[in-house]
C-alpha cells in the first residue's frame, strides 16, 4: 500500500511538473528555440529507445528511422484519414474541444506504437539468426524498405508528403508536456530494466549470447522484446513528430536519420541511457547553434565528432550513467575534500 | 534410473564423426569423469549434452526426457549446467551479476513487473540476489562479488564460472576442463572444491580434464574417449591399467 501511495505520487509529481515546465517554456521561450527544444525531446526518445536494442541488448541496429516513420505515418494516417470517419460515430473524438483533441492524440500514439512494434516483430525475426554487420546491414535495408514503401502509397502523399495532420502536440502549450513524458516513460522504463535481476539478462545476450543460452536465457526472446519495445518507442517518437510538425514526408525518415540515431547512441556511450540522451541534445541543438559559422557549421560539427571519438573511443559516459546518486556521491566528495586540511 | 543417459550417439561433421556411437550414463550424486587425448571429442559431447549441436544419431536423454531439438536456454532450465573450456563470461558484468543472470531461471515475476517496479518485483530481486550470493559464497567468490569479471585473476574467472552454473541450480553439472591452466597444487584445491560444492548443492558432476592424476584422484568412475569412440569405462584403478587407455595416451608399445 507504501509502494502504490509513493508510486502514485511520483507518477503525479511527473506529471504536474511536466505541465508546469510546458506552460512555463511555451510562454518565455522564442519560438525558435522552443522549437529546438522539441526536437531534442523526440531525439532523446529516439536514441532513448535505439539504446535499448544497441546499447543494452548489444543487437547493432542501423535502421531504426524505419521504425520512426511508421510510427509517423501510421498515427498521422489515423489523425487525417480515419479520425474524420471515427468522430462521426463518437462525437466525443471531435477535434477543438481538449477532450477530443487529447483521445485523438492517444489514438494515434496507440496505433503508432503498435504498428512500429509489429515491423519491430519483422526485423526482429531475422535477428535471430544475424550477427554483428550481418544484422547491420539487414536493418539498414529494412529502414529504406519501409521508406521506399511509403513513397509509393499515395493515400499518405508519396513523394510529397502528408500535410494538414491537426497540431496535436503542437497546439497550445501542451507540446513540451507529451513529448518530455515520453522521454520521461522510456527513461524510466531503461533505468528500471536495468536495475533488476531479469535487466542483467539483456546485458548477458549483449556480452556473450553463447553463455547467455547455455545460463538459460532464451536469447531469442530477449532479442526480440528488445526489437518490439525499442520500435515501438521510436514510433511513439514518430507520432510526436507527425503531430507537431503537421506534415511529413518519407525523405524525413531517410538513411541520414537512421546513421544519425546510431551515432547518437554511439557517441553516447553504448549502453549507458544518460549517455545517448546527452548526445541527442548535443547532436541536435549543435547545428542549429552553429548557425551563425554558416558553411562551415556542419564541418565544424563532424570535426567535434571526430575529436570525441578520438578522445573517448567508448562514448562519452562508456558504460556508466550520470543519475542524482551520482551527482549526491560526487558533492559528498568534494565536501569530504574540504573537511581534509 | 540414470539421471543423464546416452544411447548409441552419434554426431558427424561432413564425413567426420567426432563422436560415433557413444552408448553412457550418469547416475544421480556420482561424480564422473571424461578423459582423452586432445580432439576426441569430449567438447562435442559437451555440446551435444546441451544442446547446442543436436546428435546426428542416437538419443541423449535427461532426467527422464528426450532433449532431442531442445535449445540451450531449454536445456539449462531442465537442469543441466555447464562451464566453458574457453572461458565466456559476462565480460563487461561484475561477479556478482554475472551470476545473477543465471538465476533469472528461479525468478518468479515477471518482465512488465521489473519494467514498472512492482512491490513483488523488489522481493522477488531480494530473494535472488540472496540466492546469487550463495552461489558465490560457495566457490570463495564473495570477497570479489562486485570485481568486473574480466578483471578477476584467470583462476577466479574459473571458479566464477562454475559458481554461475550453480546459480541455474542444475541437477547435473558439466565442468569442461575446469583447472585448465593451473599448477598442481591450484588443481588439487579446486578438485577439493568441486567436491564439497557437489555435495553442500545436491548436484552430479560430469567433468572433462585432461590430466590423468587429478581426475583419478576425485572420480568414481571414468569414461575415456579416443577418435570419438568410447574405449574404456570404469573405476580409475581400472582404468589406470587399462591397455587401451595407456595405448591412446601413449601409444602402443612395440615389441
Amino acid at each position: 500500500m507504501r509502494w502504490l501511495a509513493l508510486r502514485t505520487g511520483s507518477v503525479v509529481a511527473c506529471i504536474a511538473a511536466l505541465a508546469i515546465a510546458s506552460k512555463l517554456l511555451s510562454a518565455n521561450l522564442d519560438t525558435y528555440v522552443f522549437l529546438v527544444v522539441i526536437q531534442c525531446g523526440v531525439a532523446m526518445t529516439l536514441a532513448a529507445s535505439l539504446n535499448l536494442i544497441n546499447g543494452i541488448t548489444g543487437q547493432f541496429s542501423i535502421g531504426h528511422a524505419g521504425f520512426y516513420a511508421v510510427g509517423a505515418y501510421v498515427g498521422a494516417a489515423w489523425t487525417v484519414l480515419w479520425q474524420p470517419i471515427a468522430v462521426r460515430h463518437l462525437p466525443v473524438l471531435q477535434l477543438g474541444t481538449p477532450v477530443g483533441d487529447t483521445l485523438t492524440l492517444l489514438i494515434a500514439v496507440v496505433v503508432g506504437a503498435a504498428a512500429a512494434a509489429v515491423a519491430g516483430v519483422v526485423v526482429g525475426m531475422p535477428s535471430l539468426r544475424l550477427r554483428g554487420d550481418y544484422l547491420a546491414i539487414v536493418t539498414l535495408g529494412f529502414g529504406e524498405v519501409i521508406r521506399v514503401v511509403i513513397l509509393n502509397i499515395d493515400a499518405v502523399g508519396g513523394a510529397r508528403g502528408l500535410t494538414g495532420i491537426p497540431t496535436l502536440v503542437g497546439s497550445g502549450d501542451l507540446a513540451f508536456f507529451w513529448v518530455f513524458g515520453l522521454v520521461v516513460a522510456v527513461v524510466a522504463l531503461s533505468r528500471n530494466l536495468m536495475r533488476t535481476t531479469r535487466g542483467l539478462t539483456w546485458l548477458a545476450v549483449r556480452e556473450d549470447e553463447i553463455a547467455a543460452d547455455a545460463m538459460g536465457v532464451d536469447t531469442t526472446r530477449v532479442k526480440v522484446t528488445a526489437f518490439v519495445v525499442g520500435s515501438a518507442f521510436a514510433g511513439v517518437a514518430g507520432v510526436m513528430y507527425a503531430h507537431y510538425f503537421t506534415s511529413i514526408s518519407p525523405d524525413v525518415f531517410g538513411m541520414d536519420m537512421s546513421i544519425i540515431i546510431t551515432t547518437m547512441v554511439v557517441l553516447g556511450g553504448t549502453g549507458s541511457v544518460s549517455g545517448s540522451l546527452l548526445a541527442a541534445i548535443v547532436l541536435t541543438a549543435l547545428p542549429e547553434f552553429l548557425r551563425f559559422m554558416q558553411d562551415y557549421r556542419m564541418v565544424i560539427f563532424s570535426t567535434m565528432l571526430v575529436v570525441v571519438m578520438l578522445t573517448r573511443p567508448q562514448g562519452m559516459f562508456g558504460h556508466g550513467e550520470i543519475s542524482f546518486s551520482t551527482l549526491k556521491r560526487l558533492r559528498r566528495r568534494r565536501s569530504a575534500g574540504v573537511a581534509e586540511p | 534410473m540414470s539421471l543423464l543417459e546416452l544411447r548409441a550417439v552419434t554426431r558427424r561433421f561432413g564425413g567426420l564423426a567426432a563422436v560415433s556411437d557413444i552408448t553412457a550414463h550418469v547416475d544421480t550424486g556420482e561424480l564422473v569423469g571424461l578423459i582423452g587425448p586432445n580432439g576426441a571429442g569430449k567438447t562435442t559431447l559437451f555440446n551435444l549434452l546441451t544442446g547446442v549441436y543436436a546428435p546426428s544419431e542416437g538419443a541423449v536423454v535427461f532426467d527422464g526426457k528426450d532433449t532431442r531439438g531442445l535449445r540451450p536456454c531449454r536445456i539449462a532450465a531442465l537442469g543441466i549446467a555447464r562451464t566453458f573450456q574457453n572461458i565466456r563470461l559476462f565480460r563487461e558484468l561484475t561477479a556478482l551479476q554475472n551470476v545473477k543472470v543465471a538465476v533469472n531461471l528461479r525468478a518468479r515475476s515477471s518482465l512488465f513487473s521489473a519494467v514498472i517496479d512492482t512491490m513483488g518485483q523488489r522481493a522477488d530481486d531480494a530473494r535472488l540476489d540472496a540466492l546469487a550470493r550463495e552461489c558465490l559464497t560457495a566457490m570463495g567468490l564473495e570477497q570479489v562479488a562486485d570485481t568486473r569479471s574480466c578483471d578477476l585473476p584467470y583462476g577466479l574467472q574459473r571458479r566464477l564460472e562454475i559458481s554461475r552454473a550453480l546459480a541455474t541450480r542444475p541437477k547435473l553439472l558439466l565442468l569442461d576442463e575446469p583447472a585448465a591452466g593451473m599448477n598442481p597444487f591450484e588443481k588439487q584445491d579446486l578438485m577439493q572444491l568441486i567436491r564439497t560444492v557437489q555435495a553442500k548443492f545436491n548436484v552430479t558432476v560430469l567433468l572433462i580434464e585432461h590430466d590423468m592424476k587429478v581426475v583419478m584422484g576425485i572420480c568414481e568412475r571414468i569414461y575415456v574417449l579416443d577418435y570419438g569412440q568410447l574405449i574404456a569405462e570404469g573405476a580409475p584403478a581400472e582404468i589406470r591399467a587399462n591397455p587401451k587407455v595407456i595405448a591412446a595416451y601413449l601409444g602402443e608399445e612395440t615389441t
